[in-house]
């Protein structure tokens, strides 16, 4: 049993050092180069307030605001403290039933033509900030109305908040709704 | 697939392929003790923490005493973990104040995180302080992995030594590992992280105003905290309005990075990797996918190396990079053909139910495959909401025993066991005595492979079906039908084999999942490494007898194809069975309809 020195004084060693001079080292590194993300890129409005992170999407269902996907957070929708998917199987009849009303919001709209899955699709962690190019080009003649503004205004902010693929070819190109919309609240009325 | 995910897909195999080679020839060098470029850095930092310690690194331990100081560590390092979580509201680093775990969550979180596993029954955001998950997860995700691959480097040792008893010493291999390998690859991918938006920092949880405040009907809940139901069993709602937001922040990053690194897999947050603050860009994507697939394909080499030929490690790298690629092929087919029941509602076909929308398909596959091949375990994708095919593909992977790239450490030593066993088949088919890298293959090396590869396959077998006539198991399941059986199982063959993630539609934090998970988790675990350290033993202290024209070149294709169908062939007998009642069963009910 001289084996159990070690055991216990090595772990004490490797909890100061990985437990703590690490993190320590990250979160003083992290803050002196990346400040902005190390804290959460959160974003502001117009006149300054802070409205949230980029990085978190929100419940928007006005429709002078695009719709984000449908979040399966507990409480509420987009609730950050409960970060999650509807972990619904595919052949789930509840599941069914809630596509089949999401579908039912839209056509109300006035959208035709198959949608783009993921609006009707909750995401993984219920906090999906994005939507894709596509899913936000169809809701371009709602907000256009509701806000009373022209839909060639609209769709150039939604072209210029577009992200394209990173690096030209890794993941999907996309639209991140919590800086479009507070852009479209900058629009004059 | 588009071109831009065939670019994606390539580019992660190229770029692994591309780090094998340093890697695996730098772990090499790390283990046998030889110089590289961080040790006038790291070697004062090493002798150090030995005189602290009380180890002496010239002191080489036989099979039965390198076995017993990693159970003793191990058994160090659940205490810990375990005393830590129960009295978490004690200690500092708390802002939310969050209580501490019960003992059944508090040990199944404990041996989860000591076993490499990172089984979750709690969410991160709600029950973990900033001091457990720094303090306490992350030293696991890095003692856990440096011990999975200390064992491995043992074995190599049992296979390339000669007449002796002696394996190497496991505090050494253990402190190399985390100080030389983890701590510098996990600091700079840490980094990397956070100039992509992972957030880390020690500020309490940040409230903001929504910009459209959400009316919601809120459930009314009693006096204990539990959901009133009104005479009909539906609980009761009230409108409410939420007009704010709290947003959860925490050391993320140095943890993120580990986690994949370690192939640990546990989440900071309750949505894993999938959770923007962890995984915020497709870039993050592919350094995590990276992370993930890189230290135990690089150890493949390392093996190689140690052997003293790099065909040997290249072999079994080609074996898993075959059937991870084929498991990727069919999930990706399966996801981006979709479910017909949603796409009649008017829908198009691409399944994104459980993704999320900047990783795109390839993106949230490849991270799919890769988290199950490997036992790393984080997701990206809610597995639950899979495709029944698609979801087959990561149970498939954890249950051939995680070796297709399998944990750091435990998948090479596990790929060894399936090896031998190709060889001694062979042997016997052509009436040779099976030799693998100039070792005789006899009846004790034999049982112990066996012993190795089957333990956590007749685990979950024989779990499954008590979990099926628990009434407490099956009502926690989420989905009804075939689909919560696919549950279940996923559930346990996660637990056994140490991968850690989840169809998490099925409510863990139970007695019954809590506590047989623990047992299947540390069996899974230890039975397998005790298994192969024992193997080892009894390998080096065999004489090595030169191949012959009778010997089976282990190190060409012909080994490799036998290799693969060896392990599939022993994946299909075991588990067919129950993914044809489970995945295929619902497969069948979404073509046909209700």
């Amino acid at each position: 049993m001289k084996e159990i020195k070690p055991a216990i004084l090595l772990l004490i060693i490797f909890t100061i050092i990985c437990g703590g001079i690490y993190p320590a080292v990250v979160t003083g590194l992290a803050h002196a180069v990346f400040p902005n993300q190390a804290k959460g890129s959160f974003i502001a409005d117009s006149r300054g307030r802070e409205r949230g992170s980029a990085l978190i999407g929100q419940p928007f269902s006005a429709p002078q605001y695009f719709w984000p996907r449908p979040s399966s957070t507990t409480d509420f929708a987009y609730n950050p403290l409960a970060s999650g998917g509807s972990n619904a199987g595919p052949t789930n009849p509840d599941y069914l039933k809630a596509v089949a009303a999401r579908v039912k919001v839209y056509r109300d709209s006035g959208v035709t033509g198959p949608l783009p899955s993921e609006l009707v699709q909750a995401s993984a962690s219920g906090l999906d900030p994005h939507i894709s190019p596509e899913a936000a080009s169809l809701q371009v003649p709602r907000v256009a109305m509701a806000r009373g503004v022209s839909e060639a205004v609209v769709r150039q902010l939604v072209a210029k908040t577009t992200e394209d693929r990173q690096f030209g070819f890794l993941g999907a190109p996309r639209v991140n709704l919590l800086v479009l919309n507070l852009e479209l609240d900058k629009l004059p009325k | 697939m588009n071109a831009y995910e065939w670019m994606q897909t390539g580019f992660l195999f190229l770029m692994l392929l591309a780090l094998v080679k340093p890697l695996g020839g730098f772990m090499a060098k790390v283990f046998q003790g030889e110089r590289t470029f961080l040790s006038p850095l790291l070697a004062p930092c090493e002798r150090l923490i030995y005189r602290v310690s009380g180890v002496e690194p010239e002191d080489e331990m036989g099979w039965q005493r390198y076995a017993g100081a990693m159970l003793l560590f191990n058994l160090t390092l659940f205490l810990a973990l375990f005393v830590m979580l129960l009295t978490q509201h004690l200690l500092p680093l708390n802002p939310q104040q969050l209580p501490g775990f019960s003992w059944q969550l508090a040990l199944n979180t404990a041996i989860s995180f000591t076993t490499n596993t990172n089984w979750q029954a709690y969410s991160g955001e709600m029950a973990a302080s900033y001091f457990t998950q720094m303090v306490g997860l992350t030293v696991h995700n890095f003692v856990s992995a440096a011990t999975g691959i200390a064992v491995a480097i043992a074995v190599i040792r049992g296979f390339v030594r000669r007449k002796t008893s002696l394996l190497g010493n496991f505090w050494v291999d253990l402190t190399r590992c985390t100080l030389y390998i983890l701590l510098p690859i996990a600091m700079i991918a840490a980094l990397v992280l956070v100039s992509q938006g992972v957030i880390q920092n020690f500020s309490s949880y940040r409230t903001v105003p929504l910009v459209q405040s959400l009316s919601y009907d809120k459930l009314k809940l009693d006096a204990s905290g539990n959901p009133l139901k009104d005479a009909s069993g539906k609980p009761v709602t009230e409108s409410a309005t939420a007009r704010e937001v709290t947003i959860p922040m925490g050391p993320v990053a140095s943890q993120e990075a580990i986690k994949e690194l370690g192939t640990n897999g546990g989440g900071f947050f309750n949505a894993n990797s999938a959770h923007p603050f962890e995984h915020p860009t497709p870039h993050t994507t592919f350094i995590e996918n990276l992370l993930i697939l890189l230290i135990p394909g690089a150890l493949t080499h390392t093996f190689g190396v140690m052997a003293g030929n790099s065909r040997q490690g290249w072999t079994l790298l080609g074996v898993m990079l075959f059937i991870l690629i084929i498991t990727f092929g069919v999930l990706q087919w399966a996801e981006s053909s979709g479910n017909p029941m949603v796409s009649r509602l008017g829908v198009q076909s691409s399944n994104m139910e459980g993704k999320e929308v900047r990783f795109g398909l390839a993106g949230s596959n490849l991270f799919t495959v890769a988290t199950t091949g490997t036992s790393c375990g984080a997701v990206n994708t809610m597995h639950d909401s899979l495709t029944p095919l698609g979801g087959m593909m990561p149970l498939s992977l954890i249950l051939l025993g995680e070796i297709i790239f399998g944990g750091v450490g435990s998948g090479l030593y596990t790929m060894l066991a399936f090896a031998i066993i190709a060889v001694f088949v062979s042997g016997l088919m052509i009436g040779r005595t099976p030799e693998y890298l100039g070792k005789k293959i006899e009846v004790q090396e034999m049982w112990l492979s066996i012993v190795t590869i089957i333990v956590a396959g007749v685990m979950v077998l024989m779990l499954s079906g008590i979990a099926m006539i628990t009434p407490q198991a099956v009502a926690a399941m989420a989905n009804p039908g075939a689909h919560g059986l696919s549950e279940v199982f996923y559930a346990l063959a996660s637990m056994a084999n140490n991968n850690g993630s989840a169809f998490a539609g099925l409510n863990a934090n139970i007695n019954f999942y809590n506590l047989l998970g623990s047992l299947a988790m540390t069996l899974g675990r230890y039975v397998p490494a005790i298994a192969v350290l024992a193997m080892a033993g009894s390998l080096a202290g065999k004489k090595y007898v030169p191949p012959s024209l009778g010997t089976l070149p282990t190190d060409k294709v012909p080994f490799a194809l036998w290799l693969t169908l060896v392990i599939l062939i022993v994946g299909a007998l075991t588990f067919f069975p129950v993914l044809a009642m489970g995945p295929i069963a619902e497969h069948l009910t979404m073509l046909g309809g209700i």
